[in-house]
């Protein structure tokens, strides 16, 4: 058995506090890009995936995804956290316990992501119901094959930080999901404008810092692929970002700020599965060329009838789909000390990076279908039309983002209603 | 020429846009306001804290009119606004001293009425 190393603990300590601020940087940035009156309840959905996500995964999402060398799925050995301590796994450096957390962020912001197809019209209800199944059967289930020890890790496939289960599984899961909830109301009508761009800025910059953790913590460890990826992390986003500027200059001869947000998170996601593969030069390449089928997507999108809201299909789906097959061509063994790609003689490797790019989608996307179709035949999807019309806030939440205060009259606890008492106190 | 004024929900603004568009209303303005009707208060809690929110957004529209327009006005405003749930909001007709296009100095018909329809 390898024995525990302190500095990589450390790291993985920091990177899993890193990702875990990545799901709230996420609920930012989706809030910003609804209307005022969802802006509680999109953060929520994001800060319900850290209830429900963490609560899943400690009870059987960890065990079916790293227990055992099943090809198609894990054991129950794991189950509550059973057998998961101080002791690192086999061939790791950590505790099993750090592992599992670090992990478990993952599958927690996995999850939020999902949330960005259906929001200002899906019940909160509903949602965290098909949030708890989907975080058990797409995303253990896929991070079973890509990490666990699974299928497609052993035929081959390569995937350094979740081009598979977090960014294929959540673009396409997020495809499925706004094909069965369906558009929101307005939708095609009227425009529907994102309320504050600060937000999305800001959380797209949370974002930007928590995957340092993402991508530099999946070495699992301070060593050589961690630090190849931080480094990555870095990179690809600037170039995306140029890319993005470009593209919208000729466009709309105007550089935008929340195209600037898309493009920041565009460029990390590409950078997911490849970050402790591919040469910082080749990682810089991939933010220049794998911003163009985003944004082509991103600009189709909205033409169709699919009101996939926040455009997670765009921005993580086919960014991951493009950095797993990039990956495949570009990976050098001398930079990764794994494999090479297709560029330096090894087609193989291309093989199966397109057989995961083809697999992870077609999962994601069917089982998250069908499950919204059973959840749906048992309890509606949706709020009505008047609800939609109100505002999510107020409808699930009894709260606003916005409040004035102005007309609020206290409510004693005692029941009694001392009327036209105004609140004159701030309730923070 | 009146000044056709309508406190209307938020969520039906757009419908009465839409509406008074069709109408062929075009000149008016809207701004957010707070009232209170006979709706029920909606109650609202912030951590721990509950209060009876009496104060409900609206949307108020002015719209000014010659008189010939008043009643396409009125009718559009309230089709527009209405779900026939209370605090579906008002609509006030009052009368209208003066008006003037700033830009041409046109007094009250001329200015109340779209440069293409004179």
């Amino acid at each position: 058995m390898s024995a525990i190393d302190t500095g990589d603990t450390a790291w993985m300590l920091a990177s899993t506090a890193l990702v875990l601020f990545m799901t709230i940087g996420l609920g930012l940035f989706y809030a910003g890009l609804v209307r005022s009156k969802n802006t509680l309840n999109t953060f929520m959905m994001c800060v319900s995936a850290l209830a429900i996500g963490g609560v899943t995964w400690a009870l059987i999402g960890y065990s079916l995804a790293f227990d055992g060398e099943g090809s198609i799925i894990g054991g129950l050995g794991h189950f509550a956290l059973n057998d998961v301590g101080f002791e690192p796994r086999e061939g790791g450096t950590i505790p099993e316990l750090v592992f599992m957390a670090f992990q478990g962020t993952f599958c927690i912001i996995t999850v939020a992501l999902v949330s960005g197809a259906v929001v200002e019209r899906m019940r909160f209800g509903a949602w965290m119901v098909f949030a708890a199944l989907w975080s058990v059967l797409v995303y253990a289930v896929l991070a079973h094959w890509a990490f666990g020890g699974g299928w497609l890790a052993a035929e081959g496939a390569l995937d350094f930080a979740g081009g598979v289960p977090v960014e294929m599984a959540s673009g396409f899961a997020a495809l499925a999901a706004a094909l069965v909830v369906g558009a929101r109301k307005d939708y095609g009508r009227q425009a529907l404008l994102p309320h504050n761009a600060v937000y999305v800025l800001l959380g797209a910059g949370i974002l930007w810092f928590g995957w340092f953790g993402f991508n530099g913590g999946s070495g699992l460890g301070a060593g050589n692929s961690s630090v190849l990826a931080f480094a990555n992390t870095m990179l690809t986003p600037a170039c995306a970002l140029l890319t993005w500027f470009a593209l919208d200059l000729i466009r709309g001869r105007r550089v935008t700020a929340i195209g600037a947000a898309t493009a920041i998170i565009v460029g990390c996601v590409l950078i997911t599965p490849a970050g402790g593969f591919i040469s910082p030069g080749w990682a810089m390449a991939l933010g220049f060329l794998g911003a163009l089928p985003c944004y082509a997507v991103i600009v189709w999108r909205p033409r169709t009838r699919v009101d996939e809201t926040l455009d997670v299909l765009a921005a993580h789906g086919i960014a991951g789909f493009t950095g797993i097959l990039f990956l495949g061509l570009v990976a050098q063994a001398s930079w990764n000390g794994v494999a090479d790609g297709w560029l330096y003689g090894n087609f193989d490797q291309f093989a199966s990076q397109a057989l995961a790019a083809a697999v992870a989608p077609a999962y994601a996307f069917i089982v998250t279908f069908v499950l919204l179709k059973v959840v749906g035949a048992v309890m509606p999807l949706r709020a009505s039309e008047h609800e939609e019309a109100v505002g999510m806030d107020v409808v699930a939440h009894g709260e606003e983002a916005y409040v004035t205060g102005e007309g609020a009259i206290l409510v004693m606890p005692d029941g009694e209603d001392h009327q036209r008492r105004p609140l004159v106190a701030d309730p923070g | 020429m009146k000044l056709v004024i309508g406190i209307v929900r938020p969520e039906r603004a757009n419908q009465v846009l839409e509406s008074l568009y069709r109408a062929e209303v075009r000149g008016l303005s809207i701004s957010r306001v707070q009232g209170h009707g006979g709706e029920l208060d909606r109650v609202e809690t912030y951590r721990g804290t509950t209060v009876k929110m009496g104060l409900s957004e609206k949307v108020r529209f002015e719209v000014a009119v010659s008189d010939s327009f008043v009643d396409r006005t009125v009718e559009a405003l309230a089709e527009g606004a209405r779900t026939g749930e209370v605090g579906d909001g008002k609509i006030f007709v009052v009368p209208l001293e003066q008006a003037v296009r700033i830009r041409t100095g046109d007094v009250d018909h001329g200015a109340v009425t779209p440069v293409a329809h004179q």
